[in-house]
């Protein structure tokens, strides 16, 4: 079996010290394998988003190992970190966190503009990316402009931008409305499936992550394994309304 | 990211808040507006100096005159008298009314030629022609400008007095040409001119002498200037019929020491004249002196514009902070997409200098503008009477180094607030409140 895109072992993450301190993770190990759709799990402040964020290398552990491709994440310099959350990962945000004055053209573009991309090269990729979300017609708009589906459509044109192979997405659907939200969940498990890109879903949401092919339940900073595994068997109908 | 890209973010987000940004422009703006007016009068006034003076001819000469009178002072009464002292004569023209110094004698002349270094002394003579009168169109009042052969003049026609010259020459100046009859000042290149004076004994005599040049009016002197040989033919007539011993006391001599001579060497002259009991100055050192008041005036000016600067650093920072919290998640956001601190830090603080160049530039230009305006005005109104002068200047080299020196003061402000930004961790710029 291949190596392990992201593989935590035992990690743990505590926050402030002394009286305050706060185990926000107590020690999770978890094994993400290339091209599979992945949920973590869990209520507010479970630990879940902490998870995320150490697995995308934004966040150091207290404990344990975190290994990228098999290296120790310690061990990879800064730069080496900076170019792996540039080309990569993507991320998905339940805020969007889109420039708001910004064309959703520039929006998009601009990992590829810390990247050091050229801007011919730049506009074309980042077209291209709107395009396949379709919102290449938006592309001059400014971002605050754009619905909320719209929005997160952008987001993720903006994930996309660097052909990532893992996507994060964090409560991807949180801010929008049922029906949007549904369209949004679709485009990225099509992404999952027709481009092999890695996702990891934090959600609270229950039928989200009954859709990824593997939960992992987070409670009060462990692994609640009574729930976790792959019990829910993808159902034959989860691509159906994909791109709609 | 490239660097084009930083700046041209930089630029872009310093104008997402245009009235912060505008306010902060406006307060560098004043700084460099002062600062550029006080720098333009500084190389207005002493450009001006340096043409009225320019090459200051005579580099090689010594004004000496008697040092003052040590000995006399308000609480000790008179001194005794010393029948060896010879007597004092009112400087004239240019001095206090009634002030009076002690006269070189012809001894004292033989001590200041003994003196090393010293190669010859001449005493000063002042001559006061009654008229000047061209071709019969009337006789002038003229005043004689003493200092006219240790100075180059600043022409506007002709040439240079000529002491080494056996004619007999006058520097006219351009005020004069008017009432003389002359229709322009290079009409008066190579005329004769009558100059009447009253000899001792209280006879009129007419002396003619040749226009060598026309010079703008000096600040230095107004008058006209006359060669050696000519102040020499006017003296001996102003003598004629003088008894023996009348004439032999002068206020000021000049010396003349080696041109090569080193400042060093000069202020030995000095200092051993000054030992003698003779104070003793170089061309350079009267003007020195006004220059040096006039630097410092535009020194004290220059340090009201740099704390109006500093002020404007406060505002700098202060503007960087605020936009540096108000793009906390922006900042997260690039972090979290792999842009090192390093750059993160260079966006901001190029957004400080991007800033500190707009409020410094438009400061500047905005000087530049209304100096020149001001300065025109002055020049045709104020002050005609000193035709060239040109008050407020703009050197390019001077306003690019204050443009310069206000983009360094708000690249230095922009650095605590970039260091803030560059230190921020993307989960906590991107975590939920």
């Amino acid at each position: 079996m291949s190596v392990p895109v992201l593989s935590a072992q035992n990690i743990g993450k505590s926050y402030g010290s002394g009286a305050n301190r706060f185990d926000a993770l107590k020690g999770v190990s978890v094994d993400i394998r290339a091209g599979e759709s992945v949920a973590i799990v869990g209520k507010s402040g479970s630990g879940k988003s902490t998870l995320m964020h150490l697995l995308a290398l934004l966040d150091d552990p207290d404990s344990g190992t975190l290994l990228v491709e098999g290296t120790d994440a310690k061990k990879l310099k800064g730069k080496e970190v900076n170019r792996l959350r540039n080309q990569d990962f993507g991320f998905v945000f339940q805020q969007f966190f889109l420039t708001a004055n910004a064309t959703v053209l520039d929006n998009v573009v601009l990992p590829l503009k810390i990247a050091g991309v050229p801007p011919r090269e730049r506009k074309a990729r980042g077209m291209a990316a709107l395009e396949q979300l379709e919102l290449a017609d938006k592309a001059r708009n400014t971002a605050i402009n754009l619905s909320g589906g719209q929005k997160q459509r952008a987001v993720i044109a903006r994930a996309l931008v660097n052909n990532p192979k893992v996507i994060f997405a964090d409560e991807p659907t949180g801010n929008l409305d049922t029906a949007t939200g549904a369209v949004v969940e679709d485009i990225l498990f099509a992404l999952n499936k027709d481009k092999g890109i890695t996702l990891i879903i934090v959600t609270h949401d229950i039928e989200l992550a009954a859709r990824c092919d593997r939960q992992i339940f987070i409670r009060d900073g462990l692994e609640d394994t009574t729930e976790s595994g792959t019990p829910n068997k993808r159902h034959p109908g989860a691509h159906a309304g994909a791109h709609a | 990211m490239k660097f084009i890209d930083i700046v041209k973010t930089a630029i872009a987000n310093s104008f997402r808040s245009k009235l912060r940004t505008g306010l902060t422009v406006i307060a560098i703006f004043i700084g460099a507006f002062t600062l550029t007016i006080t720098s333009g009068i500084g190389t207005g006034v002493t450009s001006y100096i340096d043409t009225q003076v320019s090459a200051i001819g005579a580099a090689d000469v010594l004004t000496v005159s008697k040092a003052a009178d040590s000995t006399s002072s308000t609480t000790d009464g008179p001194a005794a008298y010393d029948p060896s002292k010879a007597t004092t004569v009112s400087l004239g023209n240019g001095s206090r009314p009634g002030t009076t110094i002690q006269a070189l004698t012809a001894k004292d002349l033989t001590k200041i030629a003994k003196t090393t270094g010293i190669l010859n002394v001449d005493p000063s003579v002042r001559v006061t022609p009654d008229y000047i009168e061209y071709d019969g169109k009337g006789k002038f009042e003229i005043i004689v400008n003493a200092t006219a052969t240790l100075t180059t003049a600043d022409l506007a026609a002709g040439a240079q007095l000529d002491n080494s010259s056996t004619t007999d020459q006058i520097l006219l100046p351009t005020t004069y040409l008017k009432n003389l009859g002359f229709a322009s000042a290079k009409a008066a290149i190579g005329q004769t001119v009558s100059i009447g004076i009253t000899d001792y004994a209280g006879v009129q005599q007419e002396v003619k002498a040749t226009v060598i040049g026309v010079q703008n009016e000096t600040i230095l002197g107004v008058g006209a200037g006359l060669n050696q040989p000519l102040t020499d033919r006017l003296h001996t007539i102003e003598v004629t019929g003088a008894p023996a011993g009348a004439t032999d006391s002068y206020a000021t001599a000049t010396a003349n020491f080696d041109i090569k001579s080193t400042p060093a060497e000069i202020t030995a002259i000095k200092d051993d004249l000054a030992k003698q009991g003779f104070a003793s100055q170089t061309v350079a050192d009267t003007i020195g002196s006004f220059q040096t008041v006039i630097n410092v005036i535009i020194g004290v000016l220059n340090a009201f514009a740099v704390i109006a600067l500093i002020a404007a650093g406060f505002g700098i920072i202060n503007t960087l902070l605020m936009s540096v919290q108000e793009r906390t998640r922006e900042i997260g956001l690039m972090k979290a997409m792999g842009m090192n601190g390093g750059r993160v830090y260079t966006l901001f603080s190029t957004e400080a200098v991007f800033i500190g160049f707009l409020g410094s530039a438009l400061g500047a230009l905005a000087a530049v503008g209304v100096g020149s305006l001001v300065s025109n005005i002055l020049a045709d109104g104020v002050f005609s009477a000193l035709p060239g002068l040109q008050v407020v200047q703009f050197a390019p080299s001077s306003i690019a180094i204050i443009i310069g020196v206000v983009m360094l003061i708000a690249f230095l402000a922009g650095t605590l607030p970039a260091r803030a930004a560059a230190r921020q961790n993307p989960i906590d710029a991107l975590r939920y409140e």
